[in-house]
């Protein structure tokens, strides 16, 4: 049984996909999706133990052994993400049966759940692979899922969203798909292990070039890095809130994966940033995009816009810890992904929350919340703290990572510019609880009266995750750990 | 010269390539722009053809001649995944835009974007 869990990780949501589709009911199909999501849960717990213990697990997908069959790798860095995509996923769907009831007509509800399925799937295949164009064609499982699922939005601007991502999204699979043709042109393989031991003695170097030039835009564009991130605004704000808390946990935070994956395992550090100075491409739009859409979100209006702008602002801060490319660099990226995972996908529960009960999440027009909905503010708050990175918070231990990695380095125009980039986070977060604590009802005063808390099934999944930033804010000791480890595996190579 | 020439295919790809990329940026028609997209990934799948071709090997199907050159069939495969994703993309595409034709009876861009800009945020 243990040895064939790598397998069993794909294939138990995959397989409830088309189940959810026969049963053609709401609740059931519900369950379904919540059971299969949580063993997939319990599987990736139980690899990163064995991980931890063992080591690198490899596994021949239908006895194939490795350069020919496809193989799952499975190291400190996989296995943390896939707990990640996998715990979201789980905690997000919690909270999709009340959220979603209001979005989506119920007879289209086992229809939803079994693209969310489909969309899982994609995204855990992506990261336990070892197979390049395996990459490629979980990449498209789960884009094809997330295309269907951001159309699921009650706005009509949904659809169009949707079809934007869809052509930008394409684009960048195809992009994707191009330079993996290069690479299997330049050295004849297409495992991973296996080319980055050729990668370095194969003849034809411009080929290895032009394949890193185009996975490297593949990818920037499907991880939302400014400036390629013009899909994720409209998406994050028109998709069923639900389905923004999912994706704003995991569809970028994978793609983010996939470029450790490129540059530092396959391609190796002294190829992307010795060789070819990846740094100096990849540090100023890291820059730019956390000074200028922490800037931009200062202005929005709506909640849900104002937190996608600030997703591809924090993008940015992950993307400056990758592009230091030292120990302390990586760690402070890596930690980043699953604690910014955390902070949003509660921010995101919380608007939905605001969203059940109020109808709209028009940041002026949310005069004295605090009074009728406590619970869903002081989430709101708390990890609004945890985006801007106090202590006690899960956003200082990474961004306090982040600092001290740039000084080691002696860029310290990179940790004043973080700092200031946090201020204006104070000017977001602060703006809306302004708004939710101080600001008295005026008379035109929204629906606000026989307004109450949200419901206690989007309430537990939210607080699970609150928690869990808390925690992990206080003891920053054992996801750094990890992210260590993970960091020290990547520098290291295969 | 000549060599420019040999790999004539591989210009047929770029030229595919590029009208697709310029159709979907021109283009402010939706149905138009997929087109394009999906000129631009046949031109991809063009590509890995082009790679498998071995100079005067035969289509790579098991014979009992084990000298017999042949091309490679990994690239083959590969493709055949990629035009399944091709015509799966090109599907919900084309579905989306039936959706937002019903909601917007429009499928120009242009007017789309003129509509949105008059809808407030929430």
């Amino acid at each position: 049984m243990t040895e064939q869990l790598p397998a069993l990780q794909i294939l138990i949501t995959m397989m409830a996909a088309p189940l959810c589709v026969l049963v053609r009911n709401a609740r059931v199909s519900w369950a379904i999706a919540l059971l299969a999501n949580a063993f997939a849960c319990w599987v990736a717990w139980q690899l990163l133990q064995q991980v931890q213990t063992t080591g690198v697990i490899r596994y021949a997908l239908g006895g194939w052994a490795a350069p020919s069959g496809i193989e799952y790798y499975i190291d400190t860095m996989n296995a943390a993400v896939l707990l990640l995509v996998s715990g979201i996923s789980t905690l997000s769907l919690l909270y999709a049966y009340k959220s979603v009831s209001k979005a989506v007509p119920m007879a289209k509800h086992y229809l939803f759940y079994s693209a969310w399925l489909l969309c899982v799937t994609g995204l855990m295949g992506i990261v336990i692979t070892g197979d390049a164009f395996n990459v490629f064609v979980f990449l498209e499982v789960s884009s094809l899922a997330t295309y269907m699922l951001i159309s699921f939005g009650d706005d009509r601007r949904a659809l169009t969203a949707s079809f934007r991502y869809l052509v930008l999204g394409s684009v960048g699979a195809s992009f994707i798909l191009i330079g993996i043709g290069f690479l299997y042109a330049a050295t004849g393989s297409l495992n991973m292990v296996d080319l980055a031991e050729r990668i370095p003695d194969s003849e034809s170097q411009r080929a290895v070039l032009v394949a890193f030039s185009f996975i490297t835009i593949g990818v920037l564009i499907k991880a939302a890095v400014f400036p390629l991130h013009a899909w994720l605004p409209n998406a994050y704000t028109f998709a069923p809130i639900a389905v923004t808390a999912f994706l704003a946990g995991t569809a970028t935070k994978v793609s983010l994966y996939v470029l450790l994956r490129f540059f530092f395992s396959i391609f190796g550090e002294a190829y992307s940033f010795g060789q070819l100075f990846l740094n100096t491409v990849l540090l100023p739009a890291a820059i730019a995009g956390f000074v200028l859409m922490s800037l931009v979100a200062i202005f929005q209006t709506d909640l849900r816009r104002m937190l996608a702008y600030s997703s591809v602002a924090q993008i940015g801060y992950i993307v400056a810890g990758f592009a230091l490319a030292s120990q302390a660099g990586l760690t402070a990226g890596i930690v980043h992904i699953v604690n910014h995972a955390m902070v949003k996908t509660a921010l995101f529960m919380a608007v939905g929350c605001i969203i059940y009960r109020v109808g709209h999440a028009h940041r002026p027009s949310l005069d004295s919340l605090f009074k009728h909905m406590p619970f869903t503010c002081v989430a709101f708050i708390i990890s609004g703290l945890g985006l801007i990175g106090v202590p006690l918070t899960v956003g200082f231990v990474s961004k306090f990572t982040l600092i001290g990695a740039a000084m080691e380095r002696g860029w310290w125009i990179l940790a004043g510019l973080v700092l200031i980039s946090s201020l204006m986070a104070v000017v977001y977060v602060g703006r809306v609880v302004e708004v939710m604590l101080f600001r008295q009802s005026r008379q035109s005063g929204p629906e606000s009266s026989g307004l109450s808390e949200a419901p206690v099934t989007m309430l537990i999944p939210m607080y699970v995750l609150v928690a869990m930033g808390l925690y992990f804010g206080i003891n920053g000791s054992q996801t750094l750990s990890v992210a260590g480890e993970a960091a020290r595996q990547l520098l290291g190579g295969f | 010269m000549t060599q420019a020439i040999g790999l004539y295919s591989y210009w047929i790809v770029i030229l595919l390539m590029m009208a697709g990329l310029y159709i979907m940026i021109a283009r402010y028609n939706l149905v138009k722009k997929i087109i394009g997209l999906g000129l631009f990934q046949t031109s991809i799948f063009y590509l890995y053809i082009t790679m498998g071709k071995v100079d005067g090997g035969t289509a790579p199907i098991l014979v009992e001649d084990a000298t017999l050159l042949y091309s490679n069939p990994v690239p083959h495969v590969l493709i055949l995944t990629a035009i399944v994703v091709g015509v799966a993309t090109s599907a919900v595409a084309l579905a989306l835009i039936v959706r937002i034709y019903e909601s917007f009876d429009t499928i120009e861009e242009d007017e789309i974007k003129a509509i949105e800009a008059q809808e407030p945020d929430s």
